[in-house]
């Protein structure tokens, strides 16, 4: 054996490995339940790594004696007047420290539970997490809560730290409990705590030192725990993701800026920006001061990209090789933690911030919501706040993205209202089709834009009877709710396809039918088709139904009695075919074949129209939501 | 150091920093740059100058207290020419014609009167909508708790007990009504680091920061508060090896942070940087 002082070449190799390894900080979120202990550790940790700045914790402690306050380590955190009246931590705070290994960005994240937004901005920062539970309380809401927001953020290496030990008399047997317990807990997420660690923070106990009061315990101390850790995946492995950030034309040069979140780029690379599927070759990278550029732009390095092609790119595509794209869709699965004030509702309008995308979207369904402090589900028709929840996302654009297990950081997104973010969300999957747009546009896809399923509304009755006023206050409603509506009339038809028809039963037949190809194309276009005509013959009517049947069809007879349609005579029709200036017409002349068993009936005479407009609505939701699950995910 | 080293420490946080500034100007109408003309602030040039490939596209601020010391007039219009700055300088007068100053009144009025009220003039003359700053986690607890982008009320106002939360790299996107959102990309940065990479990429700062007579400023700011601390560090290199050791804080030598227990929390609560 070699005693030589001289290290060899890959020991040599190991310690520049090293050293280059201590340079970068390894961020770690220290969370758990309120008065768990976390502002106290993250004051001793600093203390007993001796990273307080000279004369910090005298300061503090004059400050303490001067408020006739007992001195605690939490305080030197809790640096805002408000904390310390409150004693709790109010927001992330981030605090450096190092170990003789390395160097460390601590997040002190709250526990309170009105600030889990704050946890939350915490943990997605950081590669590690220390979760505190008090020896004396056991595992809390909030523990239980913070693990699974954890597991959802994408944290998965976890010590838990069992604090306070001192006041349960460093029992083993109490520290096994809760270690016993809160595994089979983190089990359940799909997550495992690396160590459970005893500890008594307020006396720097395992912290950095080892506690003698706890000679049972044989693992790691915190800090030789911390040092364990590894920084997060480097993702230059992965395909490429460049989400446009900006166009830059400040000069002659037209410039893509970006941030590659995933893989590599390289001039000379065919890159493809989604959505869009425009193409061009990266021609340079446009890197100040110069004179030379990068080679090579790798995971979180920002790109300055002139194209050889003068294609269209805007902010939110996102760059790929053609080769390896990401999904482009309207829709898919996620999983959502929702910190909005207000609940998350199904149907509103939301910013979702996908990268640098930036689209309206609504939640098409909640499949489940989940409390995250017992793991049992809720039933409710809305996300209340702290919680998360299984749901179908559509959006009104197309996005590019991963599905959150094959690539994280273009697989998540952000939910925002009125300028602020709301909640959070990882994609689980997304329908097949979506992969793939190429072909034939399908109803499905027109659905999936719409919103809703197609349907055709068929107002029957007679002249006067009222379907027309109906219809228009239908639409409106239906228009203003965000719906595509479009009303065929009758009379409007006769000004123009209908032109050449009288009113014979054979050019009435004819009508009905132009009517029904009217309403059926505007369906297939993805309408909601209201079609106001007289059609007084049950054989014509059956025939519009049987040739809409690929549709949701609802008939609405619109019935009022015949003296009173005359009555009001709008149009002075009545009139003119009492006088006999009108053949053939309906209900004079004519006869009219009342519909035995429409979708909607009407009694004009019984309901008022805004009682009438509510029917048809209600008809109308009911086929629209059965109709739903044929084109949702 | 290799233009291909890209998962350096320095280069992470260069990197990061690039990405918050090219979101801010994608996602705002119209921002500024504040600039005290101190290292941090000298860094946030050099590297927007990175981020929109040579030319800033905004305009600079400096709020001139009058106290500055001279050799940072000189420094000012040097660094103006070297880097193409769109500088807008504004003075608040009638404080001075009123005799505000540090002969007569005590630091927190002066920095009051002549810091944060002509830069409250100068948001509501050009209507910013996005502030960048130099602030970093490391100088004062109450910075800590800072996010990349931080929006404050039109009184300038940061309500810190209720910020919004900021993850996976999205930011709070719209100013509040009438107020502004300050845009930070040296959150992580620690003052060792500032000097690191200044000396990493070369980048012009004043010569005050360097040891004359066994004293250097670690921090400027108006002269009749900022007092220089004993050091030998006459260069860069002296400069990072002292860092590395010492453990006095870096604004000891800044009065006004230091006149009642939480008078930093105070001047920032009224718009104080």
């Amino acid at each position: 054996m070699s005693t030589s002082s001289l290290p060899s070449p890959a020991a040599a190799q190991a310690a520049a490995q090293a050293a280059a390894e201590d340079q970068r900080k390894m961020h770690v979120v220290v969370v758990g339940h309120v008065d768990h202990g976390k502002s106290t550790f993250v004051g001793r940790l600093l203390n007993d790594t001796d990273s307080l700045p000279n004369g910090k914790i005298e300061q503090v402690r004059k400050n303490c004696a001067a408020e006739g306050m007992e001195f605690e380590y939490a305080f030197l955190l809790d640096a805002l007047i408000e904390e310390q009246e409150q004693n709790i931590t109010i927001d992330t705070t981030r605090i450096f420290f190092r170990t003789t290994q390395r160097a460390y960005a601590i997040i002190d994240a709250p526990g309170h539970k009105e600030f889990l937004k704050n946890m939350v901005t915490g943990a997605a920062s950081a590669s590690a997490a220390l979760l505190l539970i008090d020896a004396k309380e056991g595992v809390m809401d909030q523990s239980r809560r913070h693990a699974f927001l954890l597991s959802l953020l994408g944290v998965k290496q976890l010590v838990v730290l069992v604090n306070k030990m001192d006041l349960v008399q460093h029992s083993q047997e109490t520290y096994e409990k809760i270690r016993t317990e809160y595994t089979a807990f983190l089990k359940s997420l799909g997550l495992n705590a690396v160590h459970f660690i005893p500890i008594a923070a307020k006396h720097g106990e395992n912290i950095v030192n080892r506690s003698a009061k706890m000679a049972w315990w044989t693992g790691p101390t915190v800090t030789e725990a911390l040092d364990t850790f590894k920084h997060e995946d480097d993702l230059t492995g992965l395909p490429l993701r460049l989400p446009v950030s900006d166009i830059y034309r400040f000069d002659h040069r037209r410039i893509v800026a970006g941030r590659v979140e995933a893989g590599a780029i390289r001039p000379g690379d065919d890159l493809i920006f989604q959505p869009g599927g425009r193409r061009s070759t990266v021609r340079t990278f446009e890197d100040w001061p110069g004179p030379e550029s990068r080679s090579v732009v790798g995971t979180g390095g920002s790109a300055s990209v002139t194209l050889s092609e003068q294609i269209f790119v805007e902010r939110g595509q996102v760059a790929s090789h053609p080769s390896n794209q990401p999904r482009v869709g309207r829709e898919f699965r996620a999983r959502i933690f929702w910190l909005g004030k207000e609940p998350l509702v199904p149907k509103k309008t939301y910013k979702l911030r996908l990268l640098t995308q930036n689209v309206e979207a609504v939640i098409a369904r909640i499949e489940k919501i989940t409390d995250a402090s017992t793991l049992e589900s809720i039933q409710a028709d809305s996300v209340p706040r702290d919680s998360i929840c299984e749901v179908v996302v559509r959006t009104t654009h197309p996005v590019a993205f991963d599905l959150h297990h094959e690539c994280a950081i273009t697989g998540r997104f952000a939910l925002e209202e009125a300028g602020r973010i709301h909640g959070g969300g990882i994609i689980l999957d997304a329908r097949k089709e979506q992969s793939a747009r190429e072909g034939k546009v399908t109803a499905a896809e027109r659905g999936a834009r719409s919103g809703h399923a197609p349907a055709v509304l068929w107002f029957t009755g007679l002249s006067g009877s009222g379907k027309s006023t109906i219809a228009e206050l239908v639409e409106r409603r239906l228009f203003d709710a965000g719906r595509q509506v479009f009303r065929v009339d009758g009379d409007d038809l006769r000004t123009a396809l209908n032109r050449d028809l009288g009113f014979s039963a054979a050019d009435r037949a004819e009508s009905v039918r132009r009517a029904s190809a009217v309403a059926g194309l505007f369906a297939n276009a993805g309408h909601i088709s209201l079609v106001t005509l007289i059609a007084p013959l049950a054989a014509d009517r059956a025939k519009a139904r049987a040739a809409l049947s690929n549709h949701a069809f609802i008939e609405v007879f619109v019935d009022a009695p015949l003296d009173v349609c005359e009555q009001r005579d709008v149009k002075g029709l009545y009139a003119k075919a009492r006088r006999g200036e009108i053949a053939e017409f309906t209900g004079i002349s004519s006869p009219y074949e009342a519909p035995e068993s429409p979708e909607v009936h009407i009694r004009t005479d019984k309901l008022t129209t805004d009682q009438a407009v509510d029917l048809v609505l209600d008809a109308l939701d009911k086929v629209l939501r059965s109709k739903a699950e044929d084109w949702e995910v | 150091m290799s233009r291909n080293a890209q998962n350096d420490h320095l280069t992470r946080l260069e990197q990061t920093s690039i990405h918050v500034f090219r979101e801010a100007f994608a996602n705002f109408r119209s921002v500024c740059m504040p600039w005290s003309m101190g290292k941090d602030s000298n860094v946030l040039i050099w590297l927007a100058r990175k981020a929109f490939c040579g030319k800033i596209p905004f305009p600079l601020l400096h709020i001139d207290t009058t106290y500055e010391f001279p050799e940072m007039y000189e420094f000012r219009e040097k660094a103006k020419a070297i880097h193409g700055i769109d500088l807008i300088v504004r003075v608040n007068e009638d404080a001075i014609r009123r005799g505000i100053g540090y002969a007569t009144h005590d630091p927190v009025t002066v920095t009051h009167e002549l810091k944060t009220v002509p830069f409250k003039a100068a948001i509501d003359e050009f209507k910013w909508d996005a502030l960048v700053t130099g602030i970093r986690r490391d100088e004062d607890p109450t910075r800590a708790k800072e996010r990349w982008f931080s929006p404050r009320s039109a009184e300038g106002v940061w309500d810190y007990k209720d910020q919004p939360p900021e993850f996976w790299g999205q930011f709070a996107s719209v100013a509040p009504e009438g107020g502004h959102v300050r845009v930070q990309p040296l959150l992580e940065w620690t003052e060792l680091d500032i000097w690191e990479y200044i000396r990493r990429e070369n980048i012009p700062n004043p010569t005050l920061y360097f040891a004359r007579d066994g004293k250097r400023f670690r921090s400027l700011g108006c002269h009749p508060i900022t007092h220089p601390v004993d050091s030998p560090a006459s260069n860069i290199d002296e400069v990072i090896e002292e860092l590395k050791l010492t453990k006095v804080s870096e604004r000891a030598g800044r009065a006004q942070d230091h006149v009642g227990r939480n008078s930093m929390q105070e001047l920032r609560a009224k718009g104080f940087m």
